[in-house]
């Protein structure tokens, strides 16, 4: 979004190293970004152990408003809410992470080998994609968890399969694009096997792209989690989950107990936030020319 | 001649689209958990009663026989009945749809007000303070949760304020529903001429509705942003400048309508989220829609409902887009055959 003018020519001998830290400079929001997702990462990892109260634990002081004992004030079972956000980002990240993993790993190689080996395989691929695509995708995954049973595990899997075509179309187009290539021929007049050539030589060299479809879905893989949850998908309580935590406090809102939806709401807002402009800043270091 | 054949054209080519919503429909809603069997046959079943409705229901047959019963079915309008209300799924599904449109599109025309303009805008005044709003309004939009705004607003407009109805329904209470003919209660009360329903079921629309368009507005925003930028850049751009037009004229008759078509495209993809924001809108505002529905079937295991609400929203979806690819051929005289 920054101005067009001020764009590195590309083959310039800039390394790496330099482009990157011009892109942080030149868009101090990246940098932002990167301290947020950091931030986010050490209280998924550490938060569990710090936390001041049980999350889960129930006390006589329900709804209390936030004050110096309570952060962010205390829910309808007088359970304390700063605990619950902090203890759920670790359960949101990992809902969210493994199903990007998944996605990725799973439409990365459908996507290559389509693209790869064309024909018959590509046109059948392309069409189920079409119709994954032709749902509603929200619609969609709540079928699918409504169908395969109601666990966190296939939360994870529809949300994976929702995300599943965007993968696999980057990474057919960045497979067919490569196919002809000068070094892919060298590599296979040097004896490769075509398996070897897709995942040793093609992939790898397509993966720039490819990350920078990770972090700009990862955003989007929460708030589908998140939703799920919120209408009665998923995760149940009493496990903190920041979508079911809205929903929980959703009925104390018309009677002006903010703090149940406010905390856990803000910090799906951060987290998803977070991870869509670190998405922008990624792009500006793999790709400045696709900068909006 | 040549529009009406693109449009049969393109008719055709959604056809395979229907087909495959159909066959994963059906694929998902025979694993459903609940036994719809053990479920008709109520709380005192012997596993023969159970046996017996399930061949009654031909749920023992092998599945490609079944899935022939459910195109039969279909082709009839035949969607099963709701377990947990008792009426058809499809009666249920067609007195709630308009709820669910009336709000959808409302949002839709409000957040396509805001949007155009605000690209429009940023696009022709780069780098001032209403292209850095854009860039906010698109980076902020895109992270909220749709449940979340909803109860913000909620908080603020109806608790603090007190300037909206509580979130219950379409209506007050103190009104009856307008006489049916449109289901969109807006166009009924006008058509009726009761100004105070119409007044009441807006109020009640307003806050859903602004929910729903904060998160429509992101991406179309940013893709009028984008397409603006791009149009306004090109050669017969500067061309009809040089020419000596005037650059209101220049702005609207030759960007915007270049602009237009990636925009309309967009709104296909924005249809899809909508659709699914819609089903958390409709929960946090009690919206008596498709959606709303669908979520007390999903809690239930009521397959033939869930089965359902999935296939109507898919068609809607496939018809919204068909919609956006007429109107893309309607603007862009260049989609002749090969549309």
């Amino acid at each position: 979004m920054a101005d067009q003018t001020d764009i590195p020519t590309a083959g310039n001998n800039t390394s790496f190293l330099a482009h990157m830290r011009y892109a942080i400079v030149s868009n101090p929001v990246t940098l932002l970004a990167m301290t947020l997702f950091s931030v986010i990462i050490l209280t998924a990892v550490f938060g569990p152990y710090l936390v001041p109260y049980d999350p889960l634990a129930s006390t006589s002081q329900a709804l209390i408003p936030p004050s110096w004992q309570h952060w962010f004030g205390t829910d309808h079972l007088g359970r304390d809410v700063f605990s619950r956000v902090v203890v759920a980002t670790r359960l949101d990240l990992t809902i969210s992470v493994s199903a990007v993993a998944l996605s990725f790993v799973v439409g990365t190689s459908l996507g290559g080998i389509a693209g790869f080996w064309g024909g018959w395989l590509d046109s059948t691929f392309g069409r189920l994609m079409d119709t994954i695509m032709a749902f509603p995708l929200f619609v969609l995954a709540m079928g699918i968890v409504a169908a395969s049973g109601n666990t966190v595990q296939n939360v994870v899997i529809a949300t994976a399969i929702i995300n599943l075509p965007f993968y696999a179309r980057v990474a057919r187009a960045e497979v067919v694009v490569r196919r002809q290539a000068g070094w892919v021929q060298a590599s296979q007049l040097a004896g490769n096997g075509p398996w070897r050539i897709l995942f040793g030589r093609i992939l790898p060299n397509a993966l720039p792209p490819m990350m920078v479809q990770i972090s700009l879905n990862m955003g989007w893989a929460i708030l589908n989690a998140a939703g799920l949850s919120f209408i009665g998908l998923g995760v149940r309580p009493p496990t903190a989950e920041w979508g079911i935590m809205v929903a929980e406090g959703a009925g104390y809102i018309v009677s002006g107990q903010w703090w149940l939806v406010l905390f856990p709401g803000a910090a799906l807002m951060l987290a998803v936030f977070t991870f869509n402009l670190l998405g922008d800043g990624l792009r500006d270091i793999v790709d400045p020319q696709r900068r909006t | 001649m040549d529009r009406v054949l693109v449009v049969f054209k393109r008719l055709l080519q959604a056809m395979p689209t229907v087909f495959g919503i159909v066959v994963i429909t059906f694929l998902l809603t025979r694993a459903l958990p609940g036994d719809p069997a053990v479920f008709f046959a109520g709380p005192a079943a012997t596993p023969e009663s159970i046996a017996e409705i399930r061949t009654e229901l031909g749920l023992d047959q092998p599945l490609p026989v079944q899935f022939g019963r459910y195109l039969n079915d279909l082709s009839r309008g035949e969607l099963g009945a709701s377990m947990t209300t008792g009426q058809p799924v499809i009666q249920e599904l067609v007195t709630r749809l308009p709820a669910s449109l009336e709000l959808t599109l409302v949002a839709l025309v409000l957040s396509l007000c805001i949007a155009l303009p605000l690209g429009v805008l940023a696009a022709t005044k780069q780098d001032s303070w209403i292209d850095q709003l854009c860039r906010f309004v698109v980076t902020a939009g895109v992270s909220l949760p749709t449940f979340f705004t909803g109860l913000l607003l909620v908080y603020i407009f109806y608790y603090l304020l007190g300037w909206a109805p509580p979130p219950l329904g379409r209506l007050d209470i103190l009104y009856l529903s307008p006489p049916h003919v449109t289901g969109f209660y807006l166009i009924d009360a006008l058509i009726d001429g009761d100004l105070e329903v119409f007044w009441s079921s807006l109020k009640q629309l307003a806050l859903p509705a602004i929910t729903l368009a904060l998160f429509t507005l992101a991406p179309l925003a940013r893709m009028t942003r984008a397409a603006m930028l791009q149009s306004l850049g090109s050669d017969y751009v500067r061309t009809a400048r040089a020419c000596g037009l005037t650059y209101p004229k220049v702005l609207r008759t030759y960007a915007l309508r270049n602009a237009m078509l990636p925009v309309i495209t967009t709104l296909g993809m924005v249809f899809s989220f909508s659709l699914g924001a819609n089903v958390l809108v409709e929960k946090v505002f009690s919206w008596p829609g498709i959606g709303s529905f669908a979520i007390e079937a999903l809690i239930a295991s009521d397959y033939a409902a869930v089965q359902g609400f999935v296939l109507a929203m898919a068609l809607l979806f496939v018809l919204l887009n068909l919609c956006v690819d007429l109107i893309y051929t309607l603007v862009d005289p260049r989609v002749k055959i090969d549309g």
